[in-house]
């Protein structure tokens, strides 16, 4: 090999190198810079008071509790209705349905869902729950509305969770004489169990952190008290971040920022509570 | 009916019929797995199926207990019958059968739950959940698995940390917990080093006493040492799924009948 190629074969060597380099640089200095401002410019305004307290003054002064207790609500409510939808279409397309047309174009459809633009899901809501089934502007009405959005994840993850049931599995216990149903319940659920969790707390997180459908079904930016009912409106963290931010003349910056600060740590706490829950897992197979 | 026997250790008796195919079709879709199959599987026995990669013996094995029925588009034509009952039937539970004829596979593929979970489990899914009766029935297919000795003290430890070997035992007293009249083993030795094939092979030979197995085996020698029965699959060409001879396995080996027979047997193909 001539001397000549050797330098070329380094220098294009050199460049995948460096363009491969840059392009995670750029992926990762955005996430740093976003988490660093939020930190300097909103921490300043998280307190005791901050996270305990009813706002006042339209938001410029007190604090975001009624905001924090409504996202929690808003994530148990989508928990309650998609987990269990999620789960138990999950093992029926997996399990039960015949592989034909119909099942595949619904698999499709599921995966469809996913991509639907968030403020269609909060029309329908308002349309449906709001409205037709005479919900009213309520905690209820969101937590369904969310729950038909996170259903196409909880769907999905459970999917590929049962599907990365290993066969050998499900062979041995219908062949020592198990019915199907007991070979589901006792090996396919247990196995595929941290992977449906998984796919529901991420899907729990993204309820968290939707602002567009929950603005039409019920999301108010203050409210007297917190919610009594399923019924009631309720206040929510990314709706209040929205409104204080476009529409209330003179908020403190620093309390627009505090408030994405809180945001973002109970979003990424299940984010990573979420990776736990696979390592865990994994650890206990493989370990 | 019945089947003339010669068994290994060199007695001639006569056994019942258990299993029997009459003119069996196996269809994949249109690809055609078994063809025309008729033979009689003797009680108390152990018979062999051998025959070269894809020639449709697990196929054949899986006829038994209708383990082809999860697969999409698989069809059986003519007569699979245990006991004289054809099994498939529409009044036929798939379920009692399972239970009646087990399965070993190829690979160990104990649960990942206890030693003492994976024996119970049959059990358990037929109703029986009295702790001391469990424990009856774990001790006892334990040792009738040849493997009590060795996990007596890790009852409550994984089945997963137990070794290739005593796995594949393991599964074996899974199948035996739920008291089987057939146990069909799909390649039992085929992941296991030659020490721990011997131990399965002699653990067969003791089953065999009180039970009916059909095991498939890549391993002409072990067909030879461990069967009563041999059955030759073979495929020609572009047909698999062929029976190209069945007898006792002694004369099979020594005197076979079937040129393709001689041609497997002796290496000069497969």
């Amino acid at each position: 090999m001539t001397s000549r190629t050797m330098v070329s074969r380094q220098l294009s060597q050199r460049t995948a190198f460096g363009l491969l380099m840059l392009a995670t640089t750029i992926v990762i200095v955005p996430v740093l810079f976003i988490i660093i401002y939020m930190i300097v410019n909103g921490a300043g305004a998280i307190s005791w008071e901050f996270l305990t307290q009813s706002p006042s003054q339209a938001g410029k002064a007190g604090g975001i509790f009624p905001a924090i207790v409504g996202t929690f609500y808003l994530m148990l409510g989508t928990l309650i209705f998609a987990l269990p939808v999620g789960v138990t279409a999950g093992i029926y397309l997996t399990e039960y349905a015949r592989d034909n047309w119909l099942t595949r174009l619904i698999n499709t459809a599921i995966l469809n869902l996913a991509g639907v633009p968030s403020i269609v899901y909060g029309l329908f809501g308002l349309g449906v729950f709001v409205l037709a089934l005479n919900f009213g502007m309520s905690l209820l009405a969101a937590s369904f509305t969310l729950a038909c959005q996170a259903l196409a994840m909880t769907i999905t993850t459970s999917r590929e969770a049962i599907l990365a049931v290993p066969r050998e599995y499900k062979e041995g216990s219908l062949a020592v004489g198990a019915t199907k149903w007991q070979t589901v319940r006792h090996i396919v659920l247990p196995q595929a169990l941290p992977g449906i969790i998984t796919g529901a707390v991420l899907a729990m997180s993204r309820a968290a952190g939707e602002t567009a459908p929950i603005l039409v079904v019920g999301a108010a930016f203050f409210l007297p008290g917190l919610p009594q009912s399923p019924l009631d409106q309720f206040m929510a963290l990314p709706y209040h971040l929205y409104t204080a931010a476009a529409h209330v003349p003179g908020m403190p910056k620093s309390t627009i920022w505090g408030v994405a600060l809180v945001l973002l740590v109970v979003v990424m706490s299940f984010n990573v509570l979420a990776t736990v829950i696979r390592l865990r897992a994994r650890k206990r197979r493989y370990g | 009916m019945s089947v003339n026997v010669l068994s290994n250790n060199k007695t001639t008796h006569l056994n019942k019929v258990k299993l029997k195919t009459e003119r069996v079709n196996l269809y994949y879709g249109t690809f055609q797995a078994l063809r025309n199959i008729t033979l009689d599987i003797p009680e108390h026995a152990i018979t062999a199926v051998i025959g070269p990669s894809g020639c449709g013996k697990s196929s054949f094995l899986r006829l038994f207990n209708r383990m082809n029925d999860l697969i999409t588009g698989a069809k059986v034509g003519g007569h699979v019958k245990i006991d004289g009952i054809s099994i498939y039937e529409n009044n036929i539970d798939v379920v009692e059968l399972r239970k009646r004829v087990g399965m070993v596979f190829q690979k160990p593929n104990p649960f990942p739950m206890s030693v003492f979970e994976n024996v119970a489990f049959g059990p358990r899914r037929h109703g029986r959940n009295n702790r001391s009766e469990l424990e009856d029935i774990v001790e006892r297919s334990l040792r009738q698995a040849a493997l009590w000795d060795e996990v007596e003290d890790k009852l409550e430890q994984s089945a997963l940390a137990l070794s290739g070997g005593q796995q594949q035992r393991l599964c074996i007293a899974r199948v035996l917990a739920v008291e089987p009249e057939v146990i069909l083993m799909d390649e039992p030795c085929s992941a296991l080093d030659p020490v721990a094939t011997l131990k399965i092979e002699d653990l067969m030979r003791s089953l065999a006493e009180d039970y009916t197995i059909v095991i498939v085996t890549h391993n002409m020698q072990q067909a030879a040492r461990v069967s009563d029965m041999t059955a030759f699959l073979m495929m020609e060409e572009d047909r698999a799924g062929v029976l190209a001879e069945y007898g006792p396995t002694s004369e099979l080996f020594t005197n076979p009948k079937d040129k393709r027979t001689e041609d497997y047997i002796t290496g000069r193909f497969g």
